[in-house]
């Protein structure tokens, strides 16, 4: 099963600017400007990996989450970003 | 020292320090350096005599220095790309020489692509696009009470968040050369240099004040993006829109790495920030001092 | 003196040798010494060997600044190679460090304060494909499509043209031994990813014998001296944590022994690095090289250009036949290509 884990939360520098979130990633170097869902996203995510259908719940409590294939994609999003990874 | 080196020595060179950045410019032509002479006489020497950076104006291939004289810009920062510049320029290819330094070179501060005015120590920054009008708007606020930090750069030390002058020569372009001309008619300006890549360039000498205190640093204190061209109109700019906008205006934020982030998102979360829109120069002028008065 | 004075590279390679040496220097001295370090890549590494030395105020604000963008530089050449990492890893293939990236990610001495360029890697030959394939499908793509260049690169050399990842802007360069396939030298491939060294984050580097024989390889076979500092840097540090024993059976083993030894008594002439005794001969080409090392004026100009382009035709003549040569100098230079 596919799982994904956040980099550890020391990695990463945040900033809340407005609806946008600055964040600085260490290890990279590279600062990245986001939005809803994405810090919600990091928050729920742990360094140690979790299913897609686990991460849906927990992100449940924040807010709706209309549908995992979409919740899919911006974790491949991130993963791309490298501040997820995907085992 | 050990001899036995190829090719000519460098022929004339110049060092100065602009702000709390030395630079030295050598040239296998007299004239640029005879200008650079004449336009930087009340700057002090590097400190301690060393240099930040090094710019260096030759020719191509040794004739060329006589025949069709064509000036390459390099230096310690080059970018391979640089189109050589007549020599009747040379004194626009040196300041693109140091230019080109800053922007590839600078480590020290987090370089803004930005003008700088201040009073009672506080700093107006002013950024944009170019021929937003900043220079034009710096040179004019220098003359009416406030002090020129600079029209090109301004420099943010990451570690106490201050703005650091540089008050290189102030480079006017095209319409805004008449405009200072007439706003300031006893100021010292370059040789009227037509037809450059930028279209028309004159130089202006900053105020003797922005000289003899350009190592005095300031506490920003509030933002602007000019827009030139347009009816008079002024609106707030959201924290996220000033961070990616002065992302965009700084040539060195990724290569500092987290002390240029740090100094960013301080800059952003502490400055008002204010897009303008003006007229005509006098126009921008009132609303500066409007906003000002309202910090 | 004062004004009289001009500088080369020895001013630098004394420097790094011996940090103390540099209390004699006056501005000028000092601010030759930095233009010429930034022009051979070395300022973050000079930077780091004057640490605690006492000099003017301001150059040690220039040195605190180049080590801080050595710093960085460090950070992105890391995660660079911690993104091929990602992106290889399903493919189950060795890949082995090379070059700047090996001697950061291992905390080599060579690694302090360099600068790092396009991230070099190596893996086996029958891999490559599949490299390409999953680089391609992450993100990196073609620098620039160049039917000449391309098919050049594809026949003859020992990597593929050069790919760069469309967000980060960062090349990497993939290669599949450590020199053309058309030189005369075909070092052992095998056996560089064989006996490579695990670096614990899942990638690898070559064994230290090996890298010295790259370096060697790198200055002398596959380059034209340009840069060539840096990399008898590299060189002098390696040979002083690693020694030589068995490196010359090593370098015979792949056909470079002559690189490998010419090499050493470089970097003990410029760096005074420690090497056999044996190994201090003479040789008559031994000052041309030296002089074309050192080929730096004070402002960083490259000076001695009758030796500058002896050495980039010598360096093409080394890779390719010479027919082959005569054709690929004919398409650079149609393409407005100069040597210098």
């Amino acid at each position: 099963m596919t799982g994904y884990a956040r980099v550890p939360a020391a990695e990463i520098v945040s900033v809340a600017l407005d609806d946008f979130t600055a964040l600085y990633h260490r290890a990279s170097g590279i600062t990245h400007l986001v939005t809803s869902p994405v810090p919600e996203l990091l928050d729920v995510l742990e360094e140690a990996p979790l299913g897609l259908g686990e991460i849906a719940a927990r992100l449940a409590a924040v807010f709706e989450v209309e549908d995992e294939d979409a919740l899919a994609v911006r974790l491949d999003e991130l993963v791309a970003a490298g501040l997820v990874v995907r085992t | 020292m050990t001899m036995m080196v190829a090719g000519p020595a460098v022929r004339h060179s110049f060092a100065v320090r602009i702000g709390p950045v030395g630079f030295r410019v050598g040239s296998d032509w007299r004239t640029p350096i005879a200008a650079l002479e004449t336009l930087y006489a009340d700057y002090p020497a590097p400190a301690d005599d060393v240099p930040d950076f090094s710019v260096r104006l030759f020719a191509r291939r040794p004739w060329r220095r006589f025949v069709r004289p064509a000036v390459m810009i390099g230096g310690d920062y080059v970018l391979p790309e640089a189109a050589p510049l007549p020599l009747a320029q040379g004194l626009l290819a040196a300041e693109m020489g140091m230019n080109l330094q800053m922007a590839l070179g600078q480590r020290r501060y987090l370089l803004l692509h930005a003008s700088a005015v201040e009073r009672d120590g506080r700093a107006l920054l002013m950024t944009g696009m170019s021929g937003a009008g900043k220079s034009t708007l710096a040179a004019l606020l220098g003359r009416r009470g406030w002090r020129l930090m600079g029209d090109e750069f301004a420099l943010i030390d990451p570690e106490t968040g201050l703005v650091h002058a540089f008050p290189r020569l102030v480079s006017l372009k095209n319409a805004a050369i008449g405009v200072v001309e007439r706003a300031i008619p006893d100021a010292r300006f370059g040789p009227l240099m037509r037809a450059t890549p930028k279209g028309d360039i004159r130089h202006l000498v900053p105020a003797a004040e922005a000289i003899a205190r350009m190592e005095e640093p300031a506490r920003p204190a509030l933002i602007l993006f000019p827009r030139y061209g347009f009816e008079p109109a002024e609106r707030p700019v959201a924290p996220s829109e000033v961070f990616v906008r002065l992302t965009q205006a700084s040539t060195n934020y990724t290569a500092l790495g987290e002390p240029g982030f740090a100094a960013l998102t301080r800059l952003v979360e502490t400055l008002p920030a204010r897009a303008i829109d003006y007229p005509d120069a006098e126009s921008a002028i009132a609303q500066v001092e409007r906003l000002w008065a309202a910090l | 003196m004062g004004r009289a004075v001009r500088y080369d590279g020895d001013l630098l390679a004394r420097a790094l040798r011996d940090p103390a040496s540099t209390g004699s220097l006056d501005a000028g001295g000092w601010t030759a010494l930095i233009g010429i370090a930034r022009a051979e890549q070395l300022a973050g590494t000079l930077a780091h060997r004057l640490e605690g030395v006492a000099m003017p105020g301001a150059v040690a604000r220039i040195m605190v600044d180049a080590r801080a963008s050595a710093a960085q530089g460090r950070i992105a050449a890391l995660w660079e190679a911690e993104m091929a990492r990602r992106v290889l890893a399903p493919l189950d293939c060795p890949v082995v460090l090379l070059k700047g990236t090996a001697f950061a990610a291992a905390g080599l001495s060579a690694g302090v304060g360099r600068s790092i360029g396009d991230l070099d890697i190596l893996v086996p030959r029958d891999r490559i494909d599949a490299v390409e394939a999953a680089l391609l499908g992450a993100g990196w793509e073609w620098v620039k499509p160049d039917p000449y260049d391309d098919a050049y690169y594809r026949r003859w050399m020992h990597e593929l043209p050069p790919l760069i990842h469309r967000e980060r802007d960062r090349m990497i360069d993939v290669h599949h031994t450590i020199l053309p396939l058309t030189a005369r030298i075909t070092p052992d491939a095998a056996a560089l990813i064989a006996d490579s060294v695990a670096l614990g984050n899942g990638l690898r580097m070559l064994s230290p014998a090996d890298m010295l024989v790259h370096a060697a390889a790198h200055l002398f076979a596959d380059g034209d001296l340009a840069g060539g500092m840096r990399n008898l840097w590299d060189i002098h540090c390696l040979i002083e944590q690693f020694g030589t024993d068995g490196l010359a059976e090593r370098a015979s083993h792949h056909g470079l022994e002559a690189e490998v030894h010419r090499a050493a008594r470089l970097a003990h002439a410029l760096y005074d690095t420690a090497i056999p005794e044996a190994w201090r001969t003479r040789h008559r080409a031994d000052a041309l090289y030296r002089r074309r090392l050192t080929a730096r004026d004070g402002w960083g100009r490259p000076t001695r250009p009758l030796l500058r382009q002896g050495f980039y035709l010598r360096s093409h003549w080394l890779r390719m036949p010479p027919a082959m040569l005569a054709r690929h100098l004919w398409t650079k230079w149609r393409k407005g290509y100069r040597p210098v």
